[in-house]
């Protein structure tokens, strides 16, 4: 347990300026909500702006792969951004989720053309397991043949409908390998979903042919390092979406009168605000902690993932339904942006496993183990 | 400073403390006489002004010159016996003290050969300490002193206090109070035991009869008491709710060991309360790392006033689940005779003693309420409280 750096580097913020200027200029609430509406017009331009302009698809790739060669830090960074601002993008999906599970491929291998698609901003992957899988859950693999054609189906696949590329965990008998498909040779159903800014989908392979990235079982060490740098990292955005939601409340709050007086000065509402800060800025420590932990390596990765997403997740929820109540009325309206948070809240604290389930994963890791079955 | 001017200045400082105890033979010296040596020689608090025991060093230093008399077998000034000297009255002193004072009283202080209490807090004045009635009177060169203060701890070991007294009843509250240093064994000083919930008394309550304090141990002008005071307090929710514990400090290891040793006591229902409290105490290890971080880096953190709320919470939730992890063992008390504990250990003594002395940790040094009122308006910018007693005279503010 080394004494990780929990501040942020000059570069890191410069980098947080980048995307706050940049989703601030072509993201507006009003936008966003059309998602719920149908309206998806927002997410292509927006993507490309984040992914190729800004050229932050390839953080994770080292430079010799063509990417920015940065690390779990910079993107924590960025994921901070991205909740802040209830972004529609899938950046977590493909430049997070799914570079992890590219960057465990062999170098000169048949994945190294897509690393580069992505660095470049050129290419969206998504992999392909229901957003709620967590690190350790197990993972359905689906069936391949003799002649590498790929049935199965998995729900609630997040980042799918921007993906052009989908990376398929296969069951063999030696393991779990991933293979990819051409989105378009695939069957993806948009899901009428809890969180329409990261929509999700069913996806369906009837015989569809596939390449191999990644063999048996590397491919399973893949995936679940993929899910292991998702969770640690999710919890950078949850921490971006609690702020929002305290900062906005606060201003709200200061602004709002009733019975005469300004509503955050009434006591109740101040211990409540008092509660939420103190609980939003240990998110802030907790998912740092948890981002500089992957970044470096560190051997309480693990544990700091697990401590990280229990905390943050229920941060997160907690803070979005604060808000939600302490705005009012107006805070029930569609027309009011809290709901986008609460259903981003909502929505990431199931992602990559849920509080319980880290807490059953903490439980292991550090030997504090569930008392004994009955009986 | 850059990362290689702190590294020599790291390396000069180890050799200056060498040297000191090269010529400095504690296996011969008097303790008292080798303690002294240490604080002229500026290695007693090196972040302190050359000439009162420090070098005028980061206090990151510290730790390093502690820790190489520690290894040397020199002895040290028992810092855990004078918390309240070193802690709160030194660092005021320096910063609201004449040259003379800071002569006469910080060496002793640091020592050890004084140790120090706080008469503050009275019976009707709590959170609103700025509230107080005792009464400082000018009376030739001194000041006359009649009141009574509560829940001083140490009062019956120590020889000195630091004390707020009001000075001028017609003026509003904050206004009309000094701050004294006062010899505990005065005529007219009487203490008395506080018994506690624990059965105990590690505080005490302190009469003030016609006490005589002379004008030169007044800290600060007559009227800015309300100041120092505020600095003393600042320095108190620092040492409370700092603490750098690595992880499972505190309540919660006591927590985990009980459930790692005992498997018949676990409780299904309780594995995920445990969990939740373990990941909890383990963010606040993390806060307080940032917090440190963002010191050291020069970045103040208002995270620091938060720290402390979070303490007691789970001092408080973990001290209680583990009288329930105890069941029948937990009906079982240790010891309700009165006592005067030698020093205070949250985590120490039995199960019930932990659980009924952490309800303390959310009120001593500002209760978790008045806490949250601070975070609001002075971190999160929200409106005071709406007031009654802002412009008043204290003689006729309604109590």
């Amino acid at each position: 347990m080394s004494d990780l750096d929990l501040l942020y580097t000059d570069v890191e913020d410069d980098l947080r300026s980048s995307v706050r200027d940049l989703v601030a200029a072509r993201s507006e609430p009003a936008t966003v909500a059309a998602l719920y509406d149908g309206d998806r017009s927002v997410v292509d331009p927006l993507w490309r702006a984040i992914a190729g302009d800004l050229g932050l698809a390839g953080l994770l790739i080292p430079e010799e792969r063509g990417g920015a060669g940065a690390s779990a830090r910079e993107v924590a960074v960025v994921l901070e951004e991205l909740g802040r601002s209830v972004a529609p993008v899938p950046f977590f999906t493909s430049s997070v989720v799914a570079t992890t599970v590219l960057l465990a491929a062999e170098q000169g291998g048949a994945a190294d053309e897509l690393l580069a698609g992505l660095a470049a901003g050129e290419r969206t992957a998504a992999l392909v397991l229901p957003l709620s899988t967590g690190p350790g859950d197990e993972v359905p693999g689906f069936a391949v043949d003799a002649d590498g054609r790929l049935t199965g189906s998995a729900r609630s696949v997040a980042g799918a409908l921007e993906a052009d590329v989908l990376l398929v965990p296969v069951g063999t008998a030696a393991g779990t390998a991933v293979y990819s498909v051409p989105a378009a040779d695939a069957q993806v159903e948009p899901v009428v979903s809890l969180d329409m800014t990261r929509q999700v989908a069913d996806v369906t392979l009837e015989g569809t042919a596939g390449q191999e990235l990644i063999g048996a079982p590397q491919g399973g060490d893949a995936v679940a390092r993929a899910l292991e740098v998702g969770a640690a990292l999710l919890t950078s955005e949850q921490y971006g979406v609690a702020q929002w939601c305290l900062t906005t409340t606060i201003a709200y709050l200061k602004d709002r009168r009733q019975f005469g007086r300004v509503v955050g000065g009434y006591q109740a509402i101040k211990h409540r605000l008092a509660d939420l800060y103190a609980a939003v800025e240990s998110a802030g420590a907790a998912a740092r902690y948890a981002a500089a932990a992957t970044a470096e390596g560190d051997a309480d990765a693990e544990v700091s993932t697990a401590v990280a997403q229990s905390f943050c997740s229920d941060v997160a929820v907690k803070a979005a339904e604060e808000a939600v109540q302490l705005h009012g009325g107006i805070g029930m309206t569609w027309e009011h942006p809290a709901h986008l948070y609460l259903k981003r809240a909502k929505a990431d604290q199931i992602a990559l496993g849920t509080p319980a389930a880290h807490r059953a994963r903490l439980a292991e890791l550090v030997d504090l183990p569930a008392p004994a079955p009955v009986g | 400073m850059t990362t290689t001017d702190a590294r020599t200045v790291g390396e000069d400082l180890r050799q200056r403390v060498a040297d000191f105890l090269a010529e400095h033979d504690h296996t011969t010296m008097d303790r008292l006489e080798f303690l002294r040596a240490r604080f002229d020689a500026g290695l007693a608090w090196v972040n302190f002004p050359e000439g009162h025991g420090g070098l005028g060093l980061p206090r990151a230093l510290q730790g390093q010159v502690d820790a190489q008399f520690a290894a040397a077998g020199a002895p040290d000034n028992n810092p855990r016996g004078n918390g309240i000297g070193l802690g709160m009255a030194a660092p005021t002193i320096l910063a609201f003290g004449t040259e003379e004072q800071k002569k006469k009283f910080l060496r002793p202080l640091w020592t050890g050969e004084r140790v120090w209490c706080q008469l503050f807090s009275e019976p009707g004045a709590g959170s609103d300490l700025a509230a107080v009635s005792t009464r400082a009177v000018r009376e030739g060169g001194d000041w006359v002193v009649n009141g009574q203060k509560v829940w001083t701890s140490s009062a019956h070991k120590a020889q000195m206090a630091i004390l707020v007294a009001r000075t001028n009843p017609e003026v509003p509250k904050h206004a009309g109070l000094s701050y004294f240093l006062c010899n505990m064994d005065a005529p007219g000083v009487d203490v008395r035991p506080l018994r506690q919930i624990t059965g105990e008394a590690e505080f005490n309550e302190v009469f003030l009869t016609d006490v005589h304090i002379p004008d030169s141990q007044r800290l600060g002008d007559e009227g800015q008491g309300w100041k120092v005071a505020t600095a003393t307090l600042n320095n108190e929710r620092v040492a409370i709710g700092g603490g750098a514990g690595g992880r499972e400090s505190g309540m919660v290891g006591v927590l985990a060991k009980s459930w790692r040793e005992h498997p018949e006591r676990r409780g299904v229902g309780q594995h995920d309360k445990l969990l939740r409290l373990w990941v909890d105490n383990e963010v606040a290890r993390m806060t307080g790392q940032r917090l440190r971080q963002k010191l050291a880096a020069g970045e103040p953190g208002p995270e620091g006033s938060a720290m402390k709320l979070t303490f007691a919470r789970i001092a408080q939730e973990a001290s209680g689940m583990e009288l329930e992890l105890l069941g029948e063992d937990g009906l079982r008390a240790g010891d309700w005779t009165m006592k005067r504990p030698q020093h205070v250990d949250f985590t120490g003594r039995d199960a019930v003693y932990r659980y009924l002395r952490a309800k303390g940790n959310s009120i001593e040094g500002g209760t978790s309420e008045i806490l949250r009122n601070v975070i609001a308006e002075r971190v999160l910018g929200l409106p005071s409280e709406p007031r009654v007693d802002t412009g008043i005279a204290w003689k006729d503010l309604p109590r």
